[in-house]
């Protein structure tokens, strides 16, 4: 990282940040005023679960997404819930018993894909939807099954299929918290192994990093988020909280770093806020309540962010296609003009729209609106602006030749070539004189 | 072979198979110190297969391999790796001196986190494949040239003994391709041996010191000029390839 200067990309992605921070802290108190929400002590300790699950979600999530696995998340979560049935059926409904089950079914189902992708020619996504649909069918047999059995306690079982926040309590908090706490210690520690396997696992084998051992610690972490998370957000959309604000954070960002912080935040507003929305009426299920507002970041994102966003590359590409109208346009003139004795030689409309023929029209209007040309009987003439425009752009892309031609024998600095910049912009002065040195009279304007 | 050259890296029977079908097939290969070998055969012969093999990353029916008199997990700091460049997702969230700085990762070891030090490396190797004005660039952003000097880069900062690099020249362009076999010829001028993955055998002579053909088995592995003729050529590509080089070939291995 520079030492302490931060671009205008790293300012944007901490100002998201905080705003979504603000936003997250902001939501109770907003609500009450809007939503007769009323700030009991059960909406925020759903508030706070929702909120840390969805930080774990995102964080893990992030790494999902850039390994593209985001997948194996949805097998594992759909794994969990035979364990679920199980351990109730041996156990009770003793909710920490229930998670360990949850656990052990999904860790049974990784096992199980590695055992089918290492053995066999089946291709992982094809690997993960077998034990995904199989464990799941499971689960929901097993869920048919209890639900026959007369006995009171079982209800509120099926609330592990699309999660069900409200049912959340403090004792749940502090279990989340601290295993939250335990992940992020994991995370730190191995955050060197998880990128450089997450970029290059080949060559991490190389260096004599054992990937068998990295990736299992990374599934490891996924599985044991996908547990605490049930409760909230369900096995069906569990996947959601996972992969949805890692995709949301790519959009903002090109380091891993922010990237996996601006995941967490995210995901931690997705949990919160989607958590309490569906607190607010036990009718209203939990999960697709997270992932409704999940999905909206991740629409925000991909229409808003510069660089990667649609609208930002829409803008990009009608400003590109407006200003290349106008240089080329402007290109034509002159060099129409030239041919004909000088620079202020008039040019007929028939040649000009004869040249370009679509863009035409919107070059010669650019170009009138900046003063660079003028109408003239039958057609158009360059302004004294026009021409020293079309003279300094001449000699810059000449220049740029003479920099390709000359560059390596004058040892100039390699930079890269982009003939839309001034050279001087790319170049240092003393080196555009050289290159000027090498040029024609004639190719100066 | 001369008895007393102390060998870089040796194999011995080894074979890798994927299905039933071997992949390679009871390689014998000693490679003596300092030299820049070139690995050429045909398409499915088996290349990547023999470097991959030789690094541990993929199971190997049998056989073994020493670098230096050692195994590998005892050489590791004395081996540097360059993959194919299409192995991973350039569009991977960081920045090329990260992506370098991952090739001092190995010597750090579990855990421990890079500093200052790893940064001055980083930025020294850049300095060596000319990227040094590219060092916060975002790794997306790179044309494919960059993207290889990157990854040599990447490898220079593991500071090896023996090198294994596969396919670099695929896709670069002639400027770069040049740049890179000046790297290569300057690491082998400070001792190091270097192996690499090759496709165009019109370049063979004029590269590498030592070449080794390659079909599955090994078909001839020796000096160029000694090793790069016609005729082993044509038992490594059949007849067609080899009688269309045939006049090449010979000036190359002549000169």
């Amino acid at each position: 990282m520079p030492g302490g200067t931060l671009s205008a990309a790293d300012r944007r992605v901490w100002l998201i940040i905080a705003g979504i921070i603000v936003l997250g802290l902001l939501f109770i108190p907003l609500g009450q005023l809007l939503f007769d929400l009323r700030l009991t002590y059960t909406v925020r300790v759903v508030a706070l679960g929702g909120a840390i699950l969805g930080a774990l979600s995102g964080i893990l999530g992030a790494f999902a997404v850039l390994r593209q696995e985001s997948l194996l998340g949805d097998a594992l979560s759909h794994a969990a819930l035979p364990g679920v049935a199980v351990a109730f059926l041996l156990a009770g409904r003793e909710l920490s018993l229930l998670l360990v089950g949850a656990g052990i079914a999904s860790w049974i189902g990784l096992r199980f894909l590695s055992a089918i992708l290492r053995t066999t020619r089946i291709k992982q996504d094809t690997a993960m939807g077998i034990v995904l649909s199989a464990w799941f069918a499971a689960g929901i047999a097993l869920l048919a099954y209890i639900q026959s059995i007369p006995d009171a306690s079982q209800a509120g079982l099926d609330h592990f299929i699309f999660g069900q926040a409200a049912a959340i309590i403090e004792s749940d908090v502090r279990l989340i918290t601290a295993v939250g706490f335990f992940v992020l210690v994991v995370v730190a520690l191995f955050w060197k192994e998880f990128k450089l396997v997450a970029f290059d696992s080949e060559f991490a084998g190389a260096n004599g990093f054992r990937i068998g051992l990295i990736n299992a610690v990374m599934s490891a972490l996924i599985v044991v988020t996908i547990v605490l998370g049930l409760q909230l957000a369900g096995v069906i959309l569990m996947v959601g909280l996972l992969i949805a604000p890692g995709i949301a954070a790519r959009q903002w960002t090109q380091s891993l770093e922010q990237m996996v912080i601006l995941a967490g935040v995210f995901g931690a507003f997705a949990g919160g806020v989607g958590a309490v929305i569906s607190a607010l009426d036990s009718d209203i299920p939990t999960g697709p309540m997270i992932i409704v507002v999940a999905f909206l970041l991740v629409l925000i994102s991909i229409s808003l962010a510069p660089g990667r966003g649609l609208l930002w590359s829409r803008l990009r590409q009608r400003a590109n296609r407006r200003r290349f109208a106008a240089i080329n346009t402007l290109r034509d003139l002159y060099r129409y003009a030239l041919a004909h004795g000088s620079a202020d030689h008039p040019i007929p409309d028939r040649f000009i729209r004869g040249v370009r023929a679509r863009s035409v029209e919107a070059g010669l209007r650019q170009l009138w609106r900046a003063g660079h040309v003028m109408e003239d009987p039958g057609g158009w003439r360059l302004t004294e602006l026009g021409i020293e425009w079309a003279r300094k752009d001449r000699r810059n892309q000449n220049l740029w030749d003479s920099y390709r031609l000359y560059g390596d024998e004058l040892g100039l600095p390699d930079v890269q070539e982009d003939r839309h910049l001034a050279i001087e912009a790319v170049l240092p002065a003393t080196a555009v004189e050289q290159l000027e040195n090498r040029l024609e009279p004639s190719e100066t304007g | 072979m001369p008895e007393t050259s102390e060998l870089a890296l040796s194999i011995d029977d080894l074979t890798v198979a994927y299905q039933e079908k071997p992949a390679i097939w009871d390689i014998d290969l000693d490679v003596p110190e300092g030299v820049l070998m070139g690995i050429v055969g045909p398409n499915g012969a088996g290349k990547s297969t023999l470097i991959k093999a030789a690094l541990n990353l993929i199971p190997r029916a049998a056989g073994s391999v020493s670098f230096y008199g050692k195994p590998y997990e005892r050489a590791r700091s004395l081996v540097g790796y360059v993959p194919q460049r299409g192995s991973v997702d350039w569009d991977f969230p960081t920045s090329v001196l990260d992506v370098v700085t991952m090739g001092l990762y190995g010597k750090l070891g579990w855990f421990r986190r890079p500093g200052k030090r790893e940064r001055e490396l980083a930025l020294f190797a850049l300095e060596q494949v000319g990227l040094v004005d590219f060092v916060d660039r975002q790794i997306s952003q790179l044309s494919g040239g960059q993207q290889q000097r990157t990854f040599l880069a990447r490898a220079l900062v593991q500071d090896a003994q023996i090198y294994f690099m596969d396919e670099p020249f695929a896709a670069v362009d002639a400027v770069t391709e040049n740049a890179i076999v000046d790297i290569l010829q300057a690491l082998n001028k400070r001792g190091k041996t270097v192996l690499v993955v090759h496709h165009d055998l019109q370049t063979v002579g004029q590269y590498f010191d030592w070449v080794t053909l390659l079909n599955v088995e090994i078909i001839a592995s020796g000096p160029t000029a000694a090793v790069f003729t016609a005729e082993n050529l044509r038992k490594t590509y059949g007849g067609r390839v080899a009688s269309l080089n045939g006049g090449t070939l010979a000036g190359a291995a002549g000169g």
